[in-house]
């Protein structure tokens, strides 16, 4: 069985399983934010009872992040849903935005988009700040009401992404049913040349099988080239198994990958035990292709989809006007530092936005010392408008005084986000480019697409 | 939803790859589905995420709430993108019943099936060549079948197998309690 299989099996109580069987699978996590939520709690009160509880206290995390620095009062208030409920149940893994249990959640727009305005347990993006805050677990099964929870798989975990009717069914049982994938095998051999990142081997991989090229199917990361991989790196990939329309993405766990979970497993008292899933006997795969990482060059997914691949260095013609660094896939701390290696010294020519995924990143930055600056200094210099409010933000858009929207029609927006179909940093007649940070950063310099070897 | 036998009105046509950011742009996810003015609004907005001069025609008009088109024809990979089940809701809250895509992505597949919301059929081949919007066409959902009106032509759909029920119970927690997977509501 496939790394996939083995799990569902497991978690399903069976000893085999195949592909398109449909098996009752227990969860370990379930996960939910301020946008899917609050339906997902509604669901559940609606089917279960006003007085029901959740499956397991200890099994469910909330992480607001979608629309948190807005004056918005619906986004405030859906906070506040959240907390409510939290409140209800007893829940221990709320990482609200504000410290007070009773309080209420509104973003003051006088103190500006720029500065902090979270308490200290606000965790930032949630497929950033699950591993960080000790919530990954190798060999486990995690659901989550938001696409991009398959970024998990990076641990050697099932991740996949649900709706809330499926979610709210999760919260009552901690079941939900599920048609075992196939699997696609995507092995990687050589090191990424200077220039290249995560980001360019998953866009390659992506324009390779087509933008629904794994739709159904599980996304196996195999092969030398990705044990080389580091955990960041893996983030990236495993994040954007959907928009190849996989159901997720895995990578095997391994010693670095132990090492990291434990670390923060401990540093945050959660449970410390798991079961990594090996692949047992033969493997199935549907598709079984070999990728050599020293032959890619810096990708870009082009307007309107991200299977839309070309090389940044024929792209010169498409002129910029603006840059953005954030997101679940983007906004980690190496993405920053990858950013920063490549405008330190310079001055970008066009509006270049940074978010942070999480304030750990945001504290990273402003800790780490490039040449006797901090990254974060070297980006602000940079003429980067760097925010401390770590969230999802303009990533997809969201209300129109979300830090970083595009709410203009006919902008080229650059962006080392996940998605670009029409309209999802704002408006529908702009147009988003998905990149690496370092391809970001060097076209965020010229106001052009551009290949970040000519900087590096 | 109780599915008729027939369903006969104007369709809305789309192309490939109609992501969830166009059925429902991100600004209008403050809107909790389980909210019953809520879930109204949801509809009033579906679909307006669709660029202009590619879908001049909007699928819900201007200052209405709900869309003369209760069938939805789309091409291959309908739903893709993010998981946000206010897309079939909204949809389905604008008053659409069923789409007719040569594919669906997963996850919006599930979420109309899990919701009750739409039945989603699978053609044989992309019809979004086949009809344009405004057309009318005659779902039968015994033969699972679509009609174009204006000349008669049929076109088979695959069949909905053991999705039908669910949606015709209205989603998975009332097909679960009927069929006595889990206990009636108390």
């Amino acid at each position: 069985m496939t790394l996939t299989e083995t799990i569902l099996a497991r978690a399903s109580g069976r000893r085999h399983v195949a592909p398109g069987e449909n098996v009752w699978v227990q969860a370990d996590l379930l996960l939910t934010h301020d946008v899917c939520g609050p339906g997902t709690i509604g669901v559940f009160h609606r089917e279960f009872g006003r007085d029901a509880k959740v499956w397991d206290r200890q099994k469910i995390v909330i992480i607001p992040d979608h629309y948190i620095f807005t004056a918005d009062s619906l986004s405030n208030r859906n906070v506040d849903i959240l907390r409510d409920f939290v409140r209800e149940q007893g829940l221990p893994y709320f990482y609200d935005v504000i410290d007070d249990p009773q309080g209420h959640w509104k973003f003051d727009a006088s103190r500006g988009q720029l500065k902090r305005q979270y308490g200290g347990r606000f965790a930032g993006v949630c497929h950033t700040a699950m591993p960080e805050k000790g919530h990954v677990r190798p060999g486990e099964v995690l659901f989550g009401t938001d696409s991009h929870t398959c970024m998990a798989g990076a641990f050697g975990e099932f991740a996949t992404g649900i709706g809330n009717t499926d979610a709210g069914f999760v919260m009552g049982t901690g079941k939900l049913l599920l048609k075992v994938p196939e699997t696609m095998r995507f092995y990687l051999e050589g090191e990424l040349p200077r220039g290249v990142m995560a980001k360019d081997v998953i866009l390659h991989v992506i324009g390779a099988i087509g933008f629904d090229g794994a739709t159904y199917r599980a996304m196996q990361w195999d092969g030398p080239g990705a044990s080389a991989l580091s955990i960041d790196d893996r983030m990236t990939i495993a994040n954007m198994a959907i928009e190849a329309g996989g159901k997720n993405g895995i990578f095997a766990a391994d010693q670095k990958t132990f090492d990291f979970v434990d670390a923060r497993c401990r540093a945050n008292g959660t449970k410390a035990d798991y079961q990594p899933a090996v692949a047992e006997g033969e493997q199935k795969f549907v598709y079984d292709e070999k990728f050599d990482l020293s032959k890619l060059e810096p990708t870009v997914a082009m307007h309107p989809d991200p299977g839309n691949r070309a090389l940044a260095k024929t792209l010169g013609h498409i002129h910029l006007d603006r840059a953005y660094i954030g997101s679940c896939t983007g906004g980690k701390t190496s993405d920053f530092l990858a950013f920063a290696e490549v405008v330190k010294g310079r001055r970008v020519a066009i509006d270049t936005f940074g978010v942070p995924a999480t304030p750990q990143v945001v504290d990273d930055l402003h800790k780490a010392q490039l040449g006797g600056q901090s990254a974060w200094s070297v980006l602000e210099s940079a003429g980067v408008q760097m925010t401390e409010n770590a969230s999802c933000a303009a990533c997809l858009g969201g209300p129109a005084d979300t830090f970083g929207r595009v709410n203009k029609p006919g902008l080229n927006c650059i962006s080392a986000t996940n998605r670009n179909f029409p309209g999802r940093m704002g408006n529908k007649e702009s147009k988003v480019f998905l990149a690496s940070p370092y391809t970001v950063a060097a076209s965020a310099l010229t106001g052009r697409i551009t290949d970040p070897r000519e900087f590096l | 939803m109780a599915s008729p036998t027939r369903l006969t009105g104007p369709v809305y046509v789309v192309n490939d790859n109609i992501d969830t950011d166009q059925i429902i742009p991100a600004e209008y996810l403050t809107l909790v589905p389980t909210n019953p003015d809520e879930y109204e609004k949801l509809g009033s907005y579906a679909m307006c995420g669709l660029p202009n001069a590619l879908y001049p025609t909007r699928f819900v008009p201007a200052d209405e709430m709900k869309t003369p088109y209760p069938i939805v024809i789309a091409g291959r990979n309908f739903g893709c993108g993010s998981s946000r089940e206010h897309a079939p809701i909204a949809l389905g809250a604008a008053g659409a019943q069923a789409v007719v895509a040569a594919t669906y992505a997963r996850i919006f597949f599930r979420n109309c099936v899990a919701t009750g919301e739409l039945f989603p059929f699978e053609s044989a081949t992309p019809l979004n060549e086949e009809f344009q919007t405004g057309d009318e066409a005659t779902l039968d959902f015994e033969h699972e079948t679509l009609t174009r009106s204006r000349d008669g032509r049929v076109f088979h759909l695959k069949p909905l197998g053991e999705v039908r029920p669910v949606v015709e119970a209205g989603g998975i927690f009332n097909y679960a309690r009927q069929s006595g997977m889990i206990a009636a509501q108390a």
